[in-house]
């Protein structure tokens, strides 16, 4: 029940949207989101829009961490970790 | 955009981090994580497993649907037993919910109408078609699952509908991870479940965080996610910060859904409410306002049930919730309770955390 995935908007008639999950469409209510547009990302949640996802801020964190890891040497490590 | 998130390269490096954090770290450090999705991401990708050995992981009470009280199921049956007409409607997992007095799956085999709905959404919708009867939605969740009731009691109130009422058992998580802290749960950092703080911002964990002194780490459902925010956690335990911190920031914002709030807050009052198997938790509880109680169908039929147990005997359902224990050390697990035949709420739920052990039984630690 509590499962909330991403996915973008292809379409919107007043307060619903049709929310496209990789080829799978399904509509979802928008009503707490006021500004959103075609081509967003949203996270739905029993079927209601509740927050954008932007895009622009997930790759500039995942970038950002991986700076963040080069730049502490991490390579010296005994981790213990299994290879995958 | 998701596949970055799931990358193993990274994933690496985080964990190497992370080894390197605990490295000057005696004793064990436990955070826990309150939400049934986090718990699957962590199960399910063997999280646990990687992790360093005094790095632990408790299961918090991340299902909704597990603490819903016994009485609330079977006092919706008992109203639909006298009520005309009625429909109920509910998600597919509070559906098999088991009751001393049987789930909603036993009562429509005795012949009763209950619909197993995705969305309050499409219960509004069944209201709107079959105007001869009368659509209850047996409405639980979290935040998350509140807003969009809330949406829907905006459009029933504006359309006037008649046909269409709640059962509101909905419920507050930070009130459930403050009556655990204050009950003595000694966690050392908490994972802060993304989708909730989607709805109530980081603004509305601080003041866990400002009483209570443990560090939080909102965090995303991607494997990558957590471990970050595993290694925030690390580095604020060692630093000795006491913060909340926002590692899912593609998605939550600092302030929240702020149409969400105000629609939330313009239905829905806070009282104390049972959890079950976790007694009454003071301010927990949404139930609808005085101006909108004719939305609620216990205005209409206000059965009393008397109080029922909660648990099977011998269910530790409620050690799990209280993240005291993990399902593996409850001796019916696997045995005797399988999802097949669940013993307790936790079974049943997929965001029950013993649901969840079992169906990956091979990779938790
Ligand atoms: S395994 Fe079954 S019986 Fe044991 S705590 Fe979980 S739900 Fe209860």
């Amino acid at each position: 029940m509590c499962l909330a995935i991403p996915g973008k908007i292809v379409e919107i008639r007043g307060t619903v949207a049709i929310v496209d999950y990789g080829g799978v469409r399904k509509e979802a209510r928008v009503d707490f989101l006021p500004d959103v547009k075609v081509g967003d990302y949203v996270i739905v949640h029993t079927g209601f829009a509740i927050e954008k996802m932007d895009e622009g801020a997930a790759e500039k964190s995942i970038e950002a961490w991986n700076e963040i890891f080069e730049s502490e040497s991490l390579e010296d490590l005994d981790h213990g970790e299994d290879d995958e | 955009m998701i596949g970055e998130w799931r990358d193993s390269s990274t994933a690496k490096k985080i964990l190497k981090a992370i080894f390197k954090e605990v490295r000057n770290i005696d004793g064990v450090v436990k955070f826990m994580d309150v939400c049934g999705t986090h718990e699957d991401t962590i199960t399910r990708y063997g999280l646990r497993a990687m992790l360093p050995q005094n790095v632990q992981i408790l299961a918090g009470p991340g299902c909704p649907v597990c603490i819903t009280p016994v009485e609330d199921i079977v006092a919706m049956m008992e109203i639909a037993k006298v009520a005309k007409n009625i429909v109920i409607t509910t998600f597919g997992d509070m559906y098999r919910i088991p009751t001393p007095k049987g789930s909603f799956a036993d009562f429509k085999a005795g012949g009763r109408d209950v619909r197993i709905v995705y969305s309050i959404y499409d219960a509004y919708k069944m209201a709107l078609k079959e105007k001869d009867k009368m659509v209850v939605h047996f409405s639980p969740g979290f935040e998350t699952t509140t807003a969009p009731t809330a949406g829907i009691l905006e459009e029933v109130s504006s359309q006037d509908i008649k046909n269409f009422k709640i059962y509101s058992v909905h419920r507050l998580t930070p009130p459930a991870v403050e009556f655990l802290l204050a009950q003595g749960t000694e966690i050392d950092g908490l994972i802060t479940p993304g989708h909730v703080s989607a709805i109530i911002g980081v603004r509305g964990w601080e003041y866990l965080t400002e009483n209570y002194g443990i560090p939080q780490v909102v965090s995303g459902f991607e494997p990558l996610d957590v471990l970050l925010s595993v290694y925030m956690l690390l580095k604020m335990y060692k630093n000795g910060e006491k913060e909340v911190k926002n590692e899912y920031t593609r998605v939550v914002k600092y302030k929240g859904n702020e149409s969400a709030q105000r629609s939330i807050e313009k239905f829905f009052e806070v009282r104390d409410a049972k959890w079950r198997a976790l007694g009454v938790i003071e301010r927990s509880g949404l139930f609808l306002r005085k101006e909108y109680e004719e939305y609620e169908i216990r205005t209409y039929y206000p059965v009393e049930v008397p109080e029922l147990p909660d648990l099977e005997r011998g269910c530790r359902c409620g050690e799990v919730l209280r993240g005291l224990i993990l399902p593996t050390e409850c001796p019916l697990f696997g045995r005797v309770c399988t999802p097949r035949n669940p013993v307790g709420p936790c079974m049943v739920s997929y965001e029950g955390t013993c649901q969840i052990f079992y169906k990956y039984g091979s990779l938790y630690r």
